[in-house]
């Protein structure tokens, strides 16, 4: 198949632009949204050049489809997360606006991270929906829905009735779901404060460099007035400062959401393994029914039996029918037990292979995110060395 | 008005020429050696007030004894500059912190507001002692020698009340016309004087500012480093990493802190007392005009011939003798307070200038030290799984 050929070459994948554009939604009303070029280029091994195959615009809503698909197909996969929708953890200065610049910006490369992490994914780079997402502009979104996909997809409301009445968890899920749980606290948390920091922060900044302007008149006549240009320097530097420190916000915000994938998977460990239960639960009640036919005793109460008891026993035909067809269910229901079991261990064992991929992922990823979010602080305290310095001497003249 | 015996232009020792030069930085040249400290609540059925400590050490003959012990409160000290002003009209006495602050205060004597004002009481103590005039006045050496009831009685001796509202009335009346003759000089004076005033608000201001931003800031940084101690309880691979952060985030916390510190204990108050200096300037300008305006008058008298001229011209030769006087002393004083001004507004922002960059340095050490522990990490471990 052309995309096995696809995926053997090296491939590179960029979002290179962002555009806005006007159009009308479903409800036939004008909106304004914006629109991202994807750029696919296949690098030959020989001359390690690179030639653009493919290239397509794809809005946000686009993104979300093709998550949701490979939700549905991959429920073993820690399914990489989007950039978030909505702009959250701002501090002051930064826009809330989905249409701001700066946002549209980040987003641009928080999607061309989540392709390239979908490339990288030894499993979901295989997926003929994602090579078609590349690929295919026109009619993808029909051949997504073609999928049927949304019938894939457990509901909401069954999963949640999994998680609270099956018994028996593999207790790595139990754990993971509990990491998941404080990593997202502990990552929504820090976002909160940093935020708070860095609003705190470009008020120091800021304020410094009211400074400048009054200084320039202060000094004698013999000074130049571009001295005190070092307080307003000093001031505007704040900006490209956090804006390197929202990179880094967007790199925690990514595990953040990372922490809702782990947890889906969980809750498909979840469902299936009380599909099982329930499974094993009616097949038991059904061998018990049958014994009991069989002897005669009634161990536990039915209302057959009391019905029998007020208006007559059945005839023995009559029951010789009934444990026939107990006999056919019990023998569907194991083999349904054996298959289902099968298939709960495969997906233990598949999913926490890609679990362990995903934690040495998470730590590679999370320690560099932790060492540049230090090389940030150094260089803006030279920065401030800098500047201080400079302003000292200038004081120094006065 | 009463002059003070001794001429501001010929300063009585040439111990008090030595004081006309260093502040505190040398305090074995100077003879009189003031501290104030020790803040003690009263309370009595009447009201509440604090009293001050003021020691003072001394080798000056005039003073009975070598050193002394007092306690004084805001209103003795109140007391004491109405008289300087009154004895050195012209002369830029130092001024003293405000009555009470407005903004922001629940009650009169907190912690803060006591100590800020103990540093500025000290301050004004110490200027006195180191102008070449105001250290010898006589109600300043009774300020700091006598004891309770003796400063009582003596306060109750000089011009009384109705004669100082009286003397407030021709104030307002004849000022206008002193400004109207007042010398190019004064003129000058005067511009800079406004001016000085301006800018010197505009940067207490932006330094009250920039205080508080600190220290809201450090306020949000104290929080930021535990909740990476929090995280590196769920991740066993990445515990070195977020522990590290961590200490670096409260070792930058601390520095942010000390920054904060020294930019009370000398920005502040520096930038502060001189937003007072100004006002007083203004003051300083207003009696020299007064005086002035009292020759103009009696000049003009003489012109149209309204009294006895052989009385009016022996009044006008006092008053011009009064005037050249008064323009003398302000001069001098003026060159003098404009001297300190700019040595302490500079060495002030020198220290800041000089806290930041410690600041920054003390940070810079941090984080390069976790840099280094870090990619030492990851060399130990890129090498371990090569082999």
């Amino acid at each position: 198949m052309t995309e096995n050929n696809f995926w053997l070459k090296k491939i590179e994948i960029s979002v290179s632009e962002a555009e806005k554009r006007t159009g009308r939604n479903a409800m036939n009303m004008q909106e304004t949204y914006t629109a991202y070029l994807i750029e696919t280029r296949s690098v030959e091994h020989s001359d390690g050049q690179s030639v653009l195959t493919d290239s397509l615009w794809r809005r946000y809503s686009e993104f979300e489809l093709l998550r949701n698909y490979l939700l549905a197909f991959y429920p073993h996969v820690v399914v990489p997360p989007l950039p978030e929708k909505r702009a959250e953890f701002v501090w002051h200065k930064l826009s809330a606006d989905n249409m701001d610049p700066d946002f549209v910006e980040r987003r641009r490369i928080g999607l061309e991270n989540f392709l390239l992490r979908l490339a990288s994914h030894p499993i979901l780079c295989r997926d003929k929906i994602f090579y078609l997402f590349l690929t295919q502009e026109g009619n993808w979104k029909e051949t997504v829905n073609e999928t049927g996909f949304q019938l894939k997809a457990d509901s909401r409301l069954k999963a949640l009735n999994a998680t609270f009445r099956v018994k028996n968890p593999d207790k790595r899920f139990t754990e993971l779901k509990h990491y998941s749980d404080e990593l997202q606290s502990v990552i929504s948390h820090l976002l909160r404060v940093r935020a708070r920091v860095a609003d705190r922060l470009y008020g120091v900044y800021k304020v410094h460099g009211n400074y400048g302007r009054v200084f320039s008149c202060m000094c004698r006549e013999s000074c130049t007035v571009y001295r005190m240009l070092f307080l307003t320097r000093y001031a505007s530097s704040i900006d490209d400062i956090l804006e390197d420190e929202e990179h880094y916000a967007d790199q925690l915000k990514e595990y953040l959401f990372y922490a809702e994938a782990l947890r889906a998977v969980c809750r498909k460990h979840e469902l299936m393994q009380y599909d099982l239960e329930m499974a094993a639960q009616d097949l038991a009640s059904k061998k018990q029914q049958c014994e009991e036919l069989a002897t005669g005793t009634v161990r536990t109460f039915s209302l057959k039996g009391m019905t029998t008891k007020l208006f007559g026993q059945e005839t023995p035909e009559q029951r010789e029918a009934r444990i026939k067809v107990l006999e056919e269910q019990i023998s569907e229901g194991e083999q349904q037990l054996k298959s289902k079991n099968l298939e709960g261990r495969e997906f233990v064992k598949n999913a926490w292979a890609d679990i362990e991929r995903f934690k040495e992922q998470k730590n590679h990823d999370l320690k560099e995110a932790l060492i540049s979010y230090a090389v940030m602080q150094i260089s803006m305290c030279k920065k401030g060395i800098q500047v201080w310095t400079n302003a000292k001497e200038c004081f120094s003249k006065m | 008005m009463d002059m003070n015996s001794f001429s501001p232009l010929m300063p009585t020792s040439p111990l008090s020429m030595i004081n006309q030069i260093r502040f505190e930085d040398e305090p074995d040249l100077k003879d009189l050696l003031i501290t104030v400290d020790e803040p003690e609540s009263h309370v009595t059925t009447i009201e509440t007030f604090i009293t001050y400590r003021i020691v003072t050490k001394t080798s000056r003959g005039e003073f009975d004894a070598s050193e002394f012990e007092v306690r004084r409160r805001y209103q003795d000290f109140l007391w004491l500059k109405g008289k300087l002003e009154e004895a050195h009209p012209t002369l830029i006495i130092p001024p003293l912190p405000e009555k009470f602050i407005v903004k922001g205060m629940v009650e009169r004597f907190n912690d803060d507001f006591i100590e800020t004002r103990r540093k500025a009481l000290h301050k004004f103590l110490n200027r006195i002692a180191d102008h070449p005039t105001l250290t010898f006045n006589e109600d300043f050496k009774v300020f700091l020698t006598a004891q309770a009831w003796e400063l009582s009685s003596h306060k109750k001796q000089g011009p009384g009340l109705l004669s100082r509202m009286g003397q407030t009335a021709r104030a307002v009346a004849s000022s206008l016309r002193g400004v109207k003759n007042r010398p190019e000089e004064f003129m000058d004076m005067n511009n800079f004087i406004e001016t000085f005033s301006q800018k010197i608000n505009l940067i207490d201001k932006i330094s009250q500012r920039i205080y508080k931003e600190e220290r809201d800031y450090f306020e949000e940084m104290k929080e930021y480093g535990p909740i990476h101690i929090l995280w590196s309880a769920s991740e066993e691979d990445l515990v070195d990493s977020l522990k590290g952060i961590a200490s670096c985030i409260d070792k930058c916390c601390k520095a942010t802190e000390k920054r904060m510190f020294g930019l009370s204990e000398t920005l502040l108050p520096v930038v502060h007392e001189y937003v007072l200096y100004s006002e007083m300037l203004m003051g300083v300008m207003k009696r020299r005009d007064q005086i002035q305006a009292e020759l103009d008058s009696k000049v003009e008298a003489l012109t149209y011939k309204k009294a006895d001229t052989d009385l009016l011209t022996e009044e006008i030769g006092k008053l011009e003798d009064k005037v050249e006087c008064a323009n003398n002393a302000m001069k001098a004083d003026w060159e003098r307070w404009k001297q300190n001004m700019q040595n302490d507004i500079k060495s002030a922002f020198t220290d800041m200038a000089e806290e930041n960059i410690s600041y920054y340095e003390q940070c810079l050490a941090t984080w390069e030290s976790f840099l280094t522990s870090q990619t030492d990490l990851h060399l130990e471990e890129t090498s371990e799984e090569k082999s």
